[in-house]
């Protein structure tokens, strides 16, 4: 029978099923010091055990500071708590845990691609929604919440309805200013936030088959911003040049058996997508965004849509910009490049090449974040450090930082931010603060130039 | 945990859409190691102005909604970021039933699996329970909501309501199958 590579790795994963839901075995569990605490709570509470130690894997990335990397120079308590707390957690209940400290610590969904963790026809959850992002490798990968996490803990299972399957498909060949993040944007701009809902999406393609892996990645990442929880892509040979020789993805004669036990996991036919959606990227323009949330967003060089609705209002109001108005109108202070949507090394190069040579505008202040330690010793050895060094940028250690700003990263109340994160929602990068979301090329340029601009 | 089969309250109303779970707790209060204690988080943006003091008008501080357990909101509650914590928090507040037109699948699962009832309502009948505004009686036996002369029925995945109706424990509803998931290990997961 013909099967979507959805339901290929869901139904090799299935249990049991039990009326509408079906139990699903996870292949490998990556969680973070935010969201397990209460799920370890609850085993102790229980007196359970964790079943697979050896298929979950910790990181700190949420609270941990980017001045250094090491958690003496905490100064919150709770944060410190918190990270311990995962540390104790981890020793007591056998997780390899890369602590900040690691050579191998960074944003969870940076390790698990980075170290061989996250391989094709997996089943891979976290704590946290952008745990789509491991999707790109065709994995079958989503954000979960604790209690969730604390059934896979005691059984590598969890219930779970199975969605419905769309495509995604992009065609078209990208500008050289026009990237995955503005592909992601736009097609939440044009179908809004909940576009998703209720489907677990395959992105597919002539511009897909020709992405890199990383911004395959940063794509998937943003699934959940459309309502999706599952976004993903097939492998293909770019995959397992990716995949090769990672730390922990199967060698030698294990690698051979391991690519042909994924030789099928492709989408037999497009008609078995429940809804097909297509998006042609060959005239697609850099993309911004101007509200509280990422449907809210135009082309560089549009104009700020009239009110229609009591949140487009809000979200005005918040933002403190007005319809009618351009990006290159909003007094941008702050730039951020970093995250788990467009932290990595790709990243990095895009917008050091923007900025070789050049120094970022006097009234801008940017930090460059990387998405995890080897991001940035990569980054280090290719003198990426050194131009952004240069250029004016603050380097900082890897973590969440200023897409969350649960650590001390915070963007000031009411600073317009240019940032290459997920999410621009209300207060997300501090109280009040202001987040346009776009690519990190357009983001160094915006620091280059003072203003959102291509220069 | 309780269960949930019928619930009578009057609503308090939040008609927006796309609440998100940065609007329903924000990040400063995610740095518990404990389930509970978020009660005074629910909605802190919106609910305390910039010292700190609940803002009058905001619907979760009026007087007369104090003791509500419905939440009624707009379109895609609970989208964003994953954290229960937002769960914790509604449940913690007292809402035990939330009655929206759709919901982020993460926040669906996080309010289901704290036996707490994420409801999906149309807009008409959301809005016909606002101008309603009097007690509403969530039934989830026969899966109806009903005020004054108004009743509505409402579908929920019948697992899920079963799921309420027992106050059943996730975990151990997993355990039962437990020959068949180390069966599954045997031959895909050594």
């Amino acid at each position: 029978m013909q099967k979507t590579l959805f339901d290929k790795i869901w139904e090799k994963h299935v249990i049991v099923t039990k009326d509408d839901k079906d139990l699903l075995y996870i292949d490998l569990h990556l969680i973070h010091e935010v969201t397990s605490p209460q799920a370890f709570e609850g085993l102790r509470l229980k007196n359970r055990k964790l079943r697979r130690p050896d298929r979950t894997f910790a990181t700190m990335d949420h609270n941990t500071p980017t001045i250094a990397a090491h958690r003496d120079v905490i100064s919150d308590p709770l944060s410190a708590e918190q990270l311990k707390s995962l540390a104790d957690n981890c020793a007591e209940f056998g997780v390899t845990l890369f602590d900040m400290e690691s050579q191998y610590n960074g944003i969870v969904h940076m390790i698990g691609p980075e170290l061989g963790l996250s391989l094709p026809g997996k089943t891979i959850v976290c704590g946290d929604s952008h745990t789509a992002t491991h999707g790109a490798l065709g994995a079958l990968a989503f954000g979960i919440g604790t209690s969730e996490v604390e059934d896979v803990f005691a059984t590598q299972c969890m219930w779970q309805t199975k969605p419905k399957n769309m495509g995604v498909k992009i065609v078209g060949k990208l500008s050289d200013n026009v990237f995955a993040k503005d592909i992601i944007l736009k097609l939440i701009a044009d179908n809004g936030v909940s576009f998703g809902t209720g489907y677990a999406i395959e992105y597919y393609g002539e511009t897909i088959e020709n992405m890199s892996i990383e911004e395959r990645l940063s794509l998937c990442n943003m699934s959940i911003e459309g309502g999706a929880k599952f976004g993903m892509i097939k492998p293909d040979q770019k995959t397992l040049d990716y995949i090769e020789g990672r730390l922990y993805t199967p060698k030698g004669e294990d690698f051979e058996k391991f690519k042909e036990s994924i030789s099928d996991l492709y989408t037999d036919d497009e008609s078995l997508f429940d809804k097909i959606i297509t998006l042609d990227v060959t005239d697609l323009k850099p993309q911004v965004s101007y509200g509280t949330n990422p449907s809210m967003t135009v082309d560089i060089d549009q104009e700020f849509p009239e009110i229609k609705s009591p949140e487009d209002q809000t979200a005005y109001q918040y933002m403190g910009l007005k319809p009618g108005m351009k990006a290159a109108d909003i007094p941008i202070d702050f730039v951020f490049i970093g995250s788990c949507t467009n932290g990595r090394i790709n990243d990095l190069r895009i917008a050091a090449e923007v900025m070789q040579g050049k120094k970022i505008a006097d009234n801008i202040t940017c930090v460059i974040v990387p998405g995890s330690m080897q991001v940035l010793q990569q980054a280090e050895q290719e003198g990426l450090v050194d131009v952004f060094e240069e250029a004016g940028c603050e380097m900082r250690m890897p973590g969440c930082s200023y897409c969350l700003a649960m650590n001390e990263d915070r963007v000031a109340p009411e600073t317009h931010c240019a940032s290459t994160s997920n999410r621009n929602f209300e207060g997300r990068q501090g109280e009040r603060s202001r987040t346009h979301l776009m690519s990190p090329y357009l983001a160094a340029k915006t620091a280059i130039e003072g203003r959102i601009s291509l220069g | 945990m309780d269960k949930l089969d019928i619930v009578k309250s009057k609503a308090t109303v939040i008609f927006k859409d796309n609440i998100d779970t940065d609007i329903l707790i924000p990040k400063n209060y995610l740095k518990s190691t404990k389930r509970t204690g978020f009660a005074d988080a629910l909605f802190a943006p919106w609910r305390y102005d910039e010292t700190g003091k609940p803002i009058e008008d905001f619907p979760l501080n009026q007087t007369a909604n104090q003791g509500n357990q419905i939440l009624i909101a707009g379109e895609n509650f609970g989208c964003g970021s994953s954290r229960e914590h937002a769960a914790w928090a509604l449940q913690d507040f007292g809402f035990k039933v939330v009655i929206a037109g759709s919901y982020s699948p993460i926040f669906y699962m996080n309010y289901l699996n704290n036996l707490k009832l994420p409801l999906i309502l149309g807009r008409a009948e959301r809005e016909a329970l606002i101008e309603q505004n009097s007690e509403i009686t969530v039934n989830l036996i026969d899966k109806t909501v009903t005020a004054g002369n108004l009743c509505f029925s409402f579908a929920i995945e019948n697992v899920y309501r079963e799921k309420l109706l027992k106050g059943q424990d996730g975990i151990e509803e997993i355990l039962e199958y437990i020959d068949l998931i180390e069966e599954h290990e045997r031959k895909y997961a050594k």
